[in-house]
């Protein structure tokens, strides 16, 4: 069977890691669900969320990953040169093959002796990276490895996604447990075969299967990820301080959660979706960093991601005393929607490469 | 073929290094293994802030090939902390009007892309308003 030495389940390094830096981003440009929902319906009424983060003209997966990790190094404040991998998880790289990793490994000052291959599980390409680059460091192989998730997603125009599908994302370093702000407990990840959503090889959108995305998806392995981590570990909702769920809508990640057992406190503080919309890859690393915005020294939090296809990675986090000092280093969610500007459907059909110019 | 071209930049145009004087300690971008200051040679890589402010600027509605996707755009001189000027783009201007003097910082970005997308991308350098936080 697949239980460890100690018959557990759970993935734990025989050395022990935290995250030693983390950074997000989330572009300038938002566009109101009001304006899809006029457009498509004749109504402003509708949307699952108030507004969504949009890339600009000169933005793609490699450049926000570029920002996110200068966030992450400047909180980590190690030198890029230390970095044993430089690993991307998106849906969207902006080549199909050429790796989003080496120009970001090269911008951010990282040296030529790392591993740069590019993930891709859907929206949890980003976990995916955060667990290799967890048994990398905990293995002893590097010291410290750079885990992003990051994406520009794709709604097709008309589509109900339309109006979540969004950019942006995290990147986290993962390190020694010794300099982390955030120890990292345990890792268990629930996959299966889930045809709930998917993009055929040189299709431009993505289909998917309407409320097949739902039970049988993202709840039955965002709820069996979440269920076993806590079983393993002996623990029960309410000794977490935070739990932050991927997030393809607010009704999701809110309805897993109460399943779960969590409380709205518990759930609000990682719920971005409803004002940057799903930045899928980034969407549950992205909410983890506006938890550590806010987070005390030794609240438990608990981080389970969502990918579909279909999979979900689950996350114990414990955060350190190490957690004030760095997280004045670098922007923070709230200084990224703070930077606001509002587009219309029009500037979001040029900006995302909708417009047909012949 | 400009790719061998864009390589051989690609640390400055990612990252705004450039070169410190080891004799006069002058900042120097773009490098160029000279100190313009006093004369020297000049070879230690020097990783700039990033941070400047507007020294001019100009907007481009009728751009050079391979820019058109992003007309009109701003293009400015920016006095970078460390003292060398450099033209750059200014991006993620919003609603905030360009004004001479403005604060600015690096960001990396999509420089230019070929219409058809058969190319590579190539990124660098430009410059945004500072985030506030």
């Amino acid at each position: 069977m697949t239980e460890n030495k100690s018959g557990s389940l759970l993935l734990h390094p025989d050395r022990s890691t935290g995250i030693i830096g983390y950074g997000a981003y989330i572009p300038r440009y938002r566009l109101p669900g009001s304006e899809v929902a006029q457009l498509w319906t004749g109504s402003p009424k509708g949307s699952p969320v108030k507004e969504k983060a949009v890339a600009g003209l000169d933005e793609d997966v490699i450049t926000m990953s570029i920002e996110a990790s200068r966030n992450a190094l400047a909180r980590a404040g190690i030198d890029p040169q230390e970095l044993r991998a430089v690993w991307v998880g998106s849906e969207s790289h902006p080549y199909a093959v050429k790796p989003s990793g080496t120009v970001v490994a090269e911008a951010i000052g990282a040296s030529n002796n790392i591993q740069a291959g590019d993930w891709e599980f859907a929206c949890k390409a980003g976990t995916e990276a955060m667990v290799a680059a967890i048994a990398l460091v905990g293995s002893g192989m590097g010291k410290y490895a750079l885990a992003i998730g990051m994406d520009t997603a794709q709604g097709k125009p008309g589509d109900a996604l339309e109006y979540t599908a969004s950019s942006g994302g995290a990147a986290f370093i993962i390190g020694p447990a010794d300099e982390a702000v955030v120890e990292i407990e345990a890792t268990y990840s629930y996959v299966s075969d889930t045809p709930d959503f998917w993009r055929r090889q040189e299709q431009k959108y993505p289909e998917h299967g309407q409320r097949f995305t739902g039970d049988p998806a993202y709840f039955k392995h965002i709820e069996s990820a979440g269920r076993v981590m806590m079983e393993e570990l002996g623990m029960k909702a309410s000794d977490f301080t935070y739990a932050v769920f991927h997030q393809p809508n607010p009704k999701f990640p809110m309805k897993a959660g109460k399943d779960l057992g969590f409380t709205e406190e518990q759930l609000l503080p990682g719920l971005l979706v409803p004002v940057i919309g799903n930045t899928y890859a980034g969407a549950s690393m992205i909410g983890l960093t506006a938890i550590l915005d806010i987070a005390k020294p030794g609240d438990r939090i608990l981080q389970v991601s969502y990918g579909s296809g279909a999979g979900s990675d689950a996350f114990y986090f414990v955060v350190t005393e190490r957690i004030a000092e760095r997280r004045a280093l670098a922007p923070s969610i709230a200084d990224y929607l703070a930077r606001r500007t509002e587009i219309n459907y029009a500037t979001y059909a040029r900006f995302r490469g909708k417009i047909d110019m012949g | 073929m400009e790719n061998p071209r864009y390589w051989r930049l690609k640390k400055q145009r990612y990252g705004l290094v450039g070169e410190v004087c080891p004799h006069c300690n002058s900042k120097i971008f773009p490098p160029r293994d000279v100190c313009p200051e006093c004369g020297s040679e000049a070879r230690t890589e020097y990783a700039f802030s990033g941070k400047g402010k507007v020294y001019s600027y100009t907007v481009m509605r009728d751009a050079p090939a391979g820019y058109e996707q992003n007309a009109p755009y701003t293009v400015a001189i920016v006095a970078l902390d460390e003292g060398p000027m450099v033209t750059a783009q200014l991006t993620d201007l919003g609603e905030e009007p360009v004004q001479i003097g403005m604060p600015v910082e690096m960001v990396t970005r999509k420089l230019r892309e070929d219409v058809e997308k058969k190319g590579i991308l190539v990124y660098g350098y430009k410059f945004r308003p500072v985030m506030q936080g």
